[in-house]
């Protein structure tokens, strides 16, 4: 491949960004993560959901003391960029993702995770076919976002086609991803809601719900986040006020016979990092 | 309440919902551990053992993180472990009904918080290895571990705080959305 001057330096840039912002969604979970499960801590009434959000709480800081990964799951990295109008879309923004997951593979270091889906071999640095998924919007600034996630949360997501009529059933459905999901996502989790576009829209919708604050909730979300609530799984499945932390819906116009809902499920360590790539 | 092991009767008064810690010798095992030792046998005596459901990312034979992974994998690969001895299972999610019968009156499953990978490593180390060839992930570890901390999620009763949530949390779903059939698998 033909890489000219000016791409390889914005390429090895952007290698750097994406290692830098890896670490720091490994090791360190936003403030406004932190805040809820703080919140939560404080307000919850069982004794068992009490000692798993505190031993929750006094794993992040362990975390952080000794600049180890929050989980053994490390991830597969999900990577969004945006782009300024001044930079073109080309082959080298993505090989330079793809350098910065090696390095960071390496360094920090990361479980290597990603594997041919049938063969189930491994290529070991978190690179594939296709992975990491990297999604591209015009910006103002060159920045990288990671969210590695993890595959106990993923496993339990769900989308469903819901026919125009069923608006109303939407909060059922929620809470129904996490009655069938029970303590296997590690709740308290964080559910990235996708409602509208298409099959696959609500599906990345749902994820890019998950890098919205989670400190605020608007009254639907609320609703979605108090039917989780209400069934009583708690931390770990153990039972307990905490299974949600919070909901985040995002929306897309769709088709008039179409309702498509999509739920990604984020277990409490819902790390993502975001660095601006310096030119 | 700490334990110790090797483990012994004292597991038996447990009750699901207590919380513990655990100390002394360890061994991870996942998937491929267990499959290796039902084909190979145990390289450990598993009397009185704790076998706890974990890959641990090492680096320079140090522990840098080590939280538990899904135990439910493990639902159909535990039997032999708790007839040679075997008396604590430890890791997250709860097992199955199965397990829960196969643990009845000998063992128990001890949960450790999902996600806790830091907590875990700061809690042990990591004292040498069994079927290393599996990689990381896979091999058996052997691990001190220093007052781990516990909740007994399945007793030796047939008490499963698991499944207790899980019937309370579908109940509270039918009710919420007026489901008269359980429609729900």
């Amino acid at each position: 491949m033909m890489v000219n001057p000016a791409d390889t330096t914005i390429s090895g840039a952007l290698a750097d960004a994406t290692e830098r912002a890896l670490r720091e969604a490994e090791i360190r979970l936003p403030p406004d993560v932190l805040a809820v499960l703080r919140r939560a801590t404080a307000a919850e009434r069982d004794a068992i959901a009490r000692q798993e959000l505190g031993n929750i709480l006094e794993n992040i800081a362990l975390a952080e003391e000794r600049q180890v990964p929050i989980c053994q799951d490390t991830g597969v990295p999900v990577v969004y960029l945006t782009l300024p109008p001044d930079i073109g879309l080309s082959p080298g923004l993505f090989e330079g993702v793809r350098e910065g997951v090696r390095r960071a593979t390496a360094a920090i270091p990361l479980r290597p995770n990603v594997v041919d889906p049938l063969t189930r071999e491994n290529t070991n640095d978190n690179t594939g076919a296709g992975m990491p998924a990297v999604h591209v919007t015009p910006g103002d600034r060159l920045t990288v976002t990671v969210l590695p996630k993890g595959a106990g949360s993923e496993n339990v997501s769900r989308i469903g086609m819901l026919l125009p009529s069923q608006a109303a059933e939407i909060p059922r459905f929620v809470a129904e991803t996490m009655l069938l999901a029970g303590g296997k996502p590690c709740p308290p989790v964080i559910l990235g809601v996708g409602i509208g576009g298409t099959f696959d829209v609500a599906a990345a919708l749902a994820k890019e719900a998950l890098l919205l604050p989670v400190d605020t909730m608007d009254d639907y979300e609320q609703e979605l986040c108090d039917a989780v609530n209400a069934l009583g799984i708690g931390p770990m499945g153990l039972g307990g006020d905490t299974t949600a932390l919070s909901v985040k819906v995002k929306r897309a116009g769709c088709h008039t016979a179409s309702l498509p809902v999509a739920v990604n499920v984020q277990c409490w360590a819902s790390r993502r990092a975001t660095v601006e790539v310096k030119r | 309440m700490n334990l110790t092991t090797p483990l012994g009767d004292e597991v038996l008064d447990l009750r699901a919902g207590d919380r513990v810690t655990l100390s002394g010798t360890i061994y991870t095992a996942r998937d491929e551990a267990h499959m290796r030792m039902m084909e190979e046998g145990i390289p450990f005596d598993p009397e009185g053992a704790a076998v706890y459901h974990c890959g641990p990312v090492v680096q320079d034979g140090r522990l840098v993180v080590a939280g538990p992974t899904t135990s439910a994998r493990m639902n159909r690969l535990s039997g032999f472990l708790i007839d040679a001895g075997v008396r604590a299972l430890i890791g997250k999610g709860g097992m199955g009904q199965e397990v829960v019968e196969q643990l009845r009156g000998r063992a128990v499953y001890l949960a450790l918080t999902g996600g806790c990978a830091a907590l875990a490593a700061d809690r042990m180390h990591l004292s040498g290895v069994y079927f290393e060839d599996l990689g990381m992930a896979e091999a058996v570890w052997i691990i001190e571990a220093d007052h781990l901390p516990l909740t007994v999620g399945i007793d030796a009763h047939g008490g499963d705080l698991f499944r207790a949530v899980r019937e309370k949390a579908k109940t509270q779903f039918h009710q919420r959305f007026n489901i008269k059939q359980d429609t729900v698998s």
